[in-house]
């Protein structure tokens, strides 16, 4: 059959798009990010939650903590060893994480994570 | 009885078992360095064989199993999209078949109503086939971005779109229940349909089982049992720079079973079914125009035949042919 040209045309093509990730990264190796913390953030040493906990978790905080302050009017949030925090990003979250292009973008660009925090609030002015 | 699905089901959980067994007693290395670049390798080197076997294989003849009228008579509309005689009507009928599943559309069912026989237009394969091949083209594309560092634009658009009913945190894409609810219903199909049923074998429920395995362990990871994404990165990354590295902690077991899962996947594809990803595009019924009475094709395998054309014969024996007033056509 004289298609035989086409075909590893066709082939070419595929082996080309399929080895996408290889041929873009040039091979380079790259660094996962390690979030900055502020100088508050150090002290306080611990985060609402365990550190690994929040690594995973902290949006799914984030979401609870919008439904009961918007909709049931309760700031209250008593952590796992039962200390007491106000649920509030801006007053919570951002008084120690006060930077964010070094905190919050690192991992979420990285990830490819574009939040939709700030559509609604608006991010302090940064400091370190 | 059909056994067949119930031996898939039991391979496919032995299978995850196996990884997260792995990666409990600490073969990482193994599961996700090892056995996810040979079967990279594997899909490569099988899918480019197995094409390049098929393009070996002859086709003296255009196979013309079509659903239109062929081009003819002036006066009979032709239809050329359907029964395309030119190179053009041949790439829409490609294109409308690999975007549109076109063939799947024509779907029907036969059925007694009664004394009469019908056939009944039947859309439900063709929905839960798009939907399922949408569903999976929009998970692959979003997952480079596991894979690639800078993320390119069109993968962070595409998750915004897909991402875009923002329910819960981390947002529902909607692709992954599309894409579970897809193949659950192709499932349900070959189960529960009796003469689906009837022809249906192992091949055709092992890979259903195994992407229903990938999605299950997928939505786990991203809505219930949460990884650390950033560490999961890490690892994926290291993959494709080839700079392969498993993190030290974050990444669960779970992780694990659907990168083996994944892994499975891929290297199967080149020897069973799911080789149709290749195979649509060579599909002779669907590639090759019909041009049987326009152009002459011949059977490459026809030993060499000494011929004598007619002009030949007549250059041959004119003399006699006028003398015994046989007509001729050159005088």
């Amino acid at each position: 059959m004289k298609d035989k040209g086409k075909i590893i045309v066709g082939l070419v093509i595929f082996v080309a798009v399929f080895t996408f990730p290889f041929w873009y990264n040039h091979g380079a190796a790259t660094q996962a990010p390690e979030p900055e913390l502020t100088e508050k953030a150090k002290k306080a040493d611990k985060c609402v939650e365990e550190t690994a906990y929040m690594r995973k978790e902290h949006m799914q905080i984030l979401d609870e903590w919008r439904d009961t302050v918007v909709r049931d009017g309760k700031r209250l949030y008593v952590n796992a060893s039962g200390k007491e925090y106000m649920a509030s990003l801006s007053n919570t979250c951002i008084d120690c994480h006060s930077n964010k292009e070094k905190f919050c973008d690192k991992c979420h660009d990285y990830a490819s994570v574009d939040p939709y925090c700030w559509d609604c609030h608006t991010y302090p002015e940064e400091k370190e | 009885m059909n056994v067949s699905y119930l031996y898939s089901l039991l391979a496919v959980i032995v299978l995850g078992l196996i990884a997260y067994a792995g990666a409990v007693v600490g073969l990482e290395a193994l599961f996700g360095i090892v056995i996810p670049y040979l079967a990279v390798l594997v899909f490569f080197v099988g899918f480019v064989n197995k094409v390049l076997d098929w393009a070996k294989a002859p086709v003296p003849f255009r196979i013309t199993t079509t659903c239109g009228q062929q081009k003819t008579l002036d006066w009979i509309k032709p239809s050329p999209i359907d029964n395309p005689t030119t190179t053009v009507g041949v790439i829409i009928r490609m294109l409308l078949e690999i975007l549109l599943f076109r063939s799947l559309f024509r779907n029907t069912r036969v059925e007694f109503k009664g004394e009469k026989i019908s056939y009944k237009w039947v859309l439900w394969l063709w929905l839960f086939a798009i939907m399922f091949h949408y569903s999976f083209f929009v998970v692959v594309i979003r997952h480079l971005r596991f894979f690639v560092e800078p993320v390119p634009f069109f993968i962070s658009a595409l998750e915004t779109v897909d991402g875009m009913l923002q329910i819960g945190l981390p947002g529902l894409f909607i692709s992954g229940a599309t894409l579970l609810g897809g193949a659950t219903l192709l499932l349900l199909r070959r189960i529960l349909l009796p003469k689906i049923n009837y022809i249906s074998r192992a091949a055709d429920y092992f890979p259903l089982f195994l992407i229903i395995g990938i999605a299950l362990t997928g939505i786990l990871m991203r809505y219930f049992i949460k990884v650390d994404v950033v560490k999961v990165k890490e690892l994926t990354m290291g993959l494709a720079s080839f700079h392969p590295g498993i993190p030290e902690d974050g990444v669960s077991a779970l992780f694990y079973v659907h990168l083996f899962f994944v892994s499975l996947l891929v290297a199967y594809i080149p020897f069973s079914k799911l080789m149709h990803m290749g195979g649509i595009f060579l599909s002779p019924t669907r590639n090759l125009a019909n041009n049987n009475r326009m152009k002459r094709h011949i059977n490459p395998w026809n030993p060499k035949v000494k011929i004598h054309t007619y002009e030949e014969y007549e250059e041959d024996f004119r003399e006699k042919m006028k003398e015994a007033d046989i007509p001729v056509e050159k005088e």
